[in-house]
């Protein structure tokens, strides 16, 4: 079975804090990480390549240069192959570019099986990359997945629906998109990563041109959507910094607090 | 598309520094340059008053859309009632059209689904678009995405509207992707260009600690995903009449070779922070258990539910439901004491409207800070038991 992981580098995005005296982003210092649902798919990807055999995982990953970083670690985790997609054309995509470049390079490299993605990247929580991919490619889809099991060539799947689950069955090709209840994704070992840092690690790196793309089909360029502003966002709340020690601090919010008729007797109201 | 600077037209104004959501643009000798993090996304190019950033993307042509008209929402369902947030929806599509000169339908799909029609009426709908099929019992999302698709082909709407429910987020992405459609996600805003008369949508964007308005100047009809309790619903008119028009679909059998084997529903924790009135929420800087532990404790004393932020979930120190924020559930409550979290966006953007907000955390720069009434800077493992003495004082 060929099996294809979607991956995605993302700031790690708890980390980020705001120049309160600017009111812009401080991103220097902060780390990118695989996205962490993502991990969850590679995980799933390489327990089923060993339970169903003759089978590959490629993971497959578009952004810029150093995103080969999340490459490198999903090797170190299991994956066979890693594939990145990578050309400053394809800077500024929306989900409908991004898919587009996705679906066309599984298909360059001969098609998949089983694609596995995270749900959703915690830098743009869209969810959409998963689906509009599986659209792309034709294949059955199934997002929210939180329990995987192969038989026979179907996919029985359990998938979190808000206030209930459902299981559904599910033919190839397919594509899923995975929450973090799936698995304990393991960690990356020594003895691979030593080989996934070696210039023979097979890690491929495909352009626009590879692709068959011209430059006004991909990036900013071939999207439909586009980001017109961007701003922090302000409170109309005006903050009373209150001073002193804790119990000085606690005495002044409590003050506050009833003031306010927050508290009423010892307790709320 | 590559981004560069002109340097003899830049005066290092550093505007362009504010509009880099990427931190992308750094100011050497007095101008403007680009460094590694730049991504040539282009956010920058209005930003320029001097002119001085350029680009090699030339000016696309936008199609004729004169004849997509009308405002919709994708009525869900849940249950066998209206989902809510399909009301929350028909609320704010009636806002849009009434900026549009246009008129607000519903989206209905389902098999016998027809006695649904009466409450979208209600909610605002002026027409409801129904579509009844077997294979549309129950959701799935091929055969949805093959009704919903052949229904807006034939009916050209400007705006579709859908609820960011995980069955939204389903079909909205495919059915986008199947259409050639722009499509935005969890937007917490929507309004109509004065000028453009296009959609402007704004949502948390770049880690969450930006909102990004965007626009879908390409596509018709251009379609957004909202999450449940962001948009306000009308009050319900009982008896309002609209039009009905029945639409017949074709979903071939290749649609239908997923099959759903069983609904299994989960059981409810009886936890509903929605309604508390107080609540006390911690995140990452709250540490371990014994940190929440602390704070269960000064909830006991404020009369509060415990919440916390998707860290806080995601460690293990509270269950889902008690998580609040984008991802979570979004709150409400008279008073909202948030612990050791730093307030980005998406934990925001599910308490914003507490009435009174207090903040307690070691770092002064913590956005959380932004949007309190009452900031108490320091540690929490002290401040805390002094609050809770204080309270039992009280």
């Amino acid at each position: 079975m060929r099996i294809f992981v979607l991956v995605k580098q993302v700031p790690d995005s708890t980390e980020i804090k705001i120049d309160p005296r600017t009111g812009n982003l401080l991103r220097q210092g902060v780390a990118a990480i695989m996205n962490p649902e993502d991990r969850h798919a590679l995980q799933a990807a390489v327990e089923l390549a060993a339970q169903v055999g003759e089978s590959s995982v490629t993971v497959l990953t578009m952004g810029p240069p150093q995103a080969i970083d999340v490459l490198t670690e999903a090797l170190a985790c299991g994956a066979d192959k890693a594939v990145l997609l990578t050309d400053e054309l394809f800077a500024g995509a929306d989900t409908w570019s991004t898919s587009g470049v996705l679906a066309r390079a599984i298909q360059h490299l001969g098609g998949a099986h089983l694609v596995l993605a995270g749900r959703q990247a915690i830098d743009g929580d869209t969810a959409q990359i998963g689906p509009q991919v599986a659209e792309a490619l034709g294949m059955e889809q199934a997002t929210y997945v939180q329990e995987i099991e192969y038989l026979d060539g179907e996919l029985e799947v359990e998938r979190r629906m808000g206030e209930h689950l459902e299981r559904l069955c599910l033919p190839l090709p397919a594509l899923v998109t995975v929450v973090a209840e799936l698995n304990v994704p393991g960690h990356p070992r020594l003895d691979l990563l030593l080989l996934a840092c070696q210039d023979r690690a097979p890690i491929e790196i495909l352009n626009a041109a590879d692709l068959g793309f011209k430059a006004q089909e991909v990036g900013l360029a071939g999207s439909l959507t586009e980001v017109v502003e961007t701003f922090s966002p302000k409170s109309a709340r005006e903050t009373e910094f209150l001073e002193g020690s804790p119990a000085e601090m606690a005495a002044a919010l409590l003050g506050r607090l009833k003031a306010a008729k927050l508290l009423h007797k010892g307790g709320l109201e | 598309m590559t981004i560069r600077i002109d340097q003899q037209s830049c005066d290092g104004c550093v505007r362009c520094l504010a509009a880099c959501p990427y931190g992308g643009i750094d100011i050497a000798d007095g101008k403007a340059v680009l460094n590694l993090r730049c991504t040539h996304c282009g956010t920058c190019l209005d930003a320029c008053p001097q002119g001085a950033i350029l680009s090699d993307a030339g000016t696309r042509r936008i199609p004729d859309f004169s004849e997509y008209r009308g405002v919709w929402v994708m009525a869900q369902q849940e249950a066998g009632g209206l989902h809510p947030v399909s009301l929350e929806l028909l609320g704010k599509a009636r806002e849009l059209a009434e900026h549009l000169g246009q008129d607000v339908s519903a989206l209905l799909l389902g098999d016998r689904v027809e006695p649904l029609v009466g409450a979208l009426f209600a909610a605002g709908a002026q027409q409801v678009h129904l579509v009844e099929h077997p294979a549309l019992a129950g959701y799935r999302t091929l055969p949805f995405s093959r009704a919903a698709a052949q229904v807006i082909q034939s009916q050209k709407p400007e705006i579709l509207l859908v609820g960011a429910t995980p069955m939204g987020r389903d079909l909205a992405p495919r059915l986008a992707r199947r259409l050639g459609l722009g499509l935005t996600a969890d937007c917490t805003g929507l309004e109509i260009d004065a000028q453009e008369r296009i959609l402007r949508q704004t949502r948390p964007a770049f880690g969450g600690n930006v909102m990004a308005t965007i626009v879908g100047r390409y596509s018709r009809p251009q379609v957004a995903t909202v999450r449940p309790g962001i948009m306000k619903p009308l009050p319900p008119e009982p008896g309002r009449q609209g039009r009905l028009l029945r639409h017949n679909v074709h979903i071939p059998s290749q649609d239908l070779r997923t099959t759903l084997l069983k609904t299994i529903q989960v059981p409810r924790s009886g936890v509903d922070l929605t309604s508390a009135r107080v609540i006390v929420a911690g995140g990452r800087g709250v540490g371990n258990m014994a940190g929440f532990a602390l704070l269960e404790e000064l909830a006991g004393v404020l009369g509060a539910e415990l919440g916390g932020t998707r860290v806080a979930y995601e460690s293990g120190w509270i269950p889902h439901e008690r998580q609040i924020g984008q991802t979570g559930v979004t709150v409400r409550p008279d008073l909202y004491v948030a612990v050791g979290l730093s307030g980005a966006i998406q934990h925001r953007a599910g308490m914003l409207d507490s009435r009174f907000i207090v903040a307690i955390n070691k770092d002064r720069a913590a956005p959380i800070f932004d949007v309190a009434d009452f900031a108490l800077v320091g540690d929490f493992s002290k401040i805390v038991p002094a609050v809770i003495s204080a309270a039992q004082e009280a």
